[in-house]
């Protein structure tokens, strides 16, 4: 699923740094040219470093944000109501993880090993998608993660899979593939509560308050306040900006939402009819960068399933490791 | 008692509780293998991905997994990562296509044009 549109770093390097710019002139030309012309860079290319570590950096939390949103919803798999959806729930599942194994063989190809990266997610270090620290109370929950979070997720991946950077958009094209799986399947159960029985759809609606928030969090902070890097957009690292992706999920899934007779809790929600935006009450950025920086609901939990997990699978690792292998990273 | 349960119904999953740091070893995840996926039979093989795998056999196993649940799939190879020379991404213009090159395509020779000619003047003789 899940790259959310807002990608953490540290707050004192939201800026590109002017001495990270000062890669030799000339290459720097011909990179920038080979961008505008639309070609892809390659992992062999040549490519300032400032453009390196802004990728790994997205790609690194993408991939965490695939294994760790794999864990709401891993949970409720021998809870799914019925074979069929545990069925596509297992599958589902198992693709968040494959997702994730994609997109930590497309950021090894610039230089950071995953064990670096799982060591960055395990220490608090690296950051994954917010959405994942709240909890998956009941069914309902999972449908709603299932078709408005993965449809959030598709806005954001469809955006970066035009992205310069040929490894990340060739892992996004397999996965963009794979999404709109775990959208229909989402969407199905979530029509399947909406058009149920009145404890049904109050289940229903009693989940949709919850996520609301978050979601809306989902593609980050608004244009007007975040440090707004044109150098990411001229590079094709960042493909639309948070407030764009935002307005898109919004004008394509409201009115779904709507349709079936449910609300969501924010009385400003409206599309005005002169702009085509989407207007909103601004929600609680104050909380969003608190469950950031490991105030959720759940990011204790989270992380400390990954642990135990790490924690118990490294005898098997271990017993199959061969010490003198000579370890090179993905060709491409 | 405390109930065991990981019903997220029952209970948050309390695993590791401690929340004991945890820090995993260089070259715990093993090494990188290029998978290369064959569609149909006669077809080429594809490079698709990577998976990391203890050896080639493990490495097989993970990119069926990884690359072959889905789409049609009737073999697969895989090779270390390591094991793969390529030309460096630098030297691409090596492969800069000369446009005299027309004595390697077969639009480069007018058979045609030659015999349409001979037969001409023969014919013109026997006239
Ligand atoms: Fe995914
Ligand atoms: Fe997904």
């Amino acid at each position: 699923m899940y790259g959310g549109g807002y990608i953490f770093d540290e707050p004192n390097k939201r800026q590109l740094n002017e001495e990270q710019l000062h890669d030799d002139p000339e290459k720097l030309a011909d990179f920038e040219a080979r961008i505008a012309r639309g070609e892809k860079i390659e992992p062999g290319d040549w490519m300032p470093s400032e453009y390196r570590r802004q990728l790994i950096r997205l790609i690194e939390q993408h991939a965490h944000s695939e294994i760790m949103g794999a864990l709401p919803e891993g949970t409720w798999i021998t809870r799914a109501p019925g074979f069929k959806r545990k069925l596509a729930l297992i599958a589902k599942v198992q693709d968040e993880i494959g997702h994730g194994q994609l997109l930590y063989n497309a950021a090894e190809t610039l230089g950071k090993s995953r064990e670096a990266m799982i060591n960055d997610l395990l220490s608090g270090k690296s950051k994954y998608s917010n959405v994942f620290n709240y909890p998956a109370e009941t069914w309902a929950d999972v449908t709603v993660i299932g078709f408005l979070i993965d449809a959030a997720a598709i806005v954001n991946q469809v955006a970066n899979a035009k992205g310069s950077y040929g490894p990340y958009c060739r892992a996004l094209e397999r996965i963009c593939y794979e999404e709109s799986f775990h959208l229909k399947q989402g969407h199905d159960a979530f029509i399947e509560l909406a058009t149920g029985t009145p404890a049904q759809r109050a289940m229903l609606q009693d989940a949709l308050n919850r996520w609301w928030q978050p979601i809306m969090h989902f593609f980050g902070p608004p244009d007007k306040s975040s440090v707004h890097s044109e150098k990411l957009m001229q590079w094709k690292v960042k493909m639309a900006s948070n407030d764009d992706m935002r307005n898109q999920f919004l004008d394509t899934y409201v009115p779904k939402i709507w349709d079936l007779g449910l609300t969501l809790p924010d009385e400003k929600l409206r599309k005005d009819p002169d702009t085509g935006k989407w207007e909103y009450s601004d929600p609680d950025w104050d909380l969003f960068k608190k469950v950031i920086n490991g105030g959720g609901p759940c990011n204790q939990e989270r992380l400390n399933v990954r642990k135990w997990a790490e924690t118990h699978g490294r005898w098997v690792r271990k017993a199959l490791m061969n010490p003198k292998d000579r370890i090179a990273a993905p060709v491409a | 008692m405390e109930n065991q349960s990981l019903d997220p119904r029952v209970n948050r999953l309390q695993l590791n509780p401690s929340g004991e740091a945890v820090t995993v070893q260089d070259g715990e995840n093993w090494n990188v293998f290029e998978v290369f996926h064959q569609e149909k039979r006669g077809a080429h093989h594809e490079h698709v991905g990577c998976v990391h795998a203890p050896n080639a056999q493990m490495a097989l196993i993970f990119a069926k997994e990884q690359f072959g649940r889905r789409k049609k799939c009737v073999n697969i190879w895989v090779v270390r990562s390591a094991d793969i020379l390529a030309f460096s991404a630098e030297d691409e213009d090596m492969f800069a296509n000369n446009l005299e090159k027309t004595y390697r395509d077969a639009s480069g020779f007018k058979v045609m044009e030659k015999i349409n000619k001979y037969r001409k003047s023969t014919r013109h003789d026997e006239e």
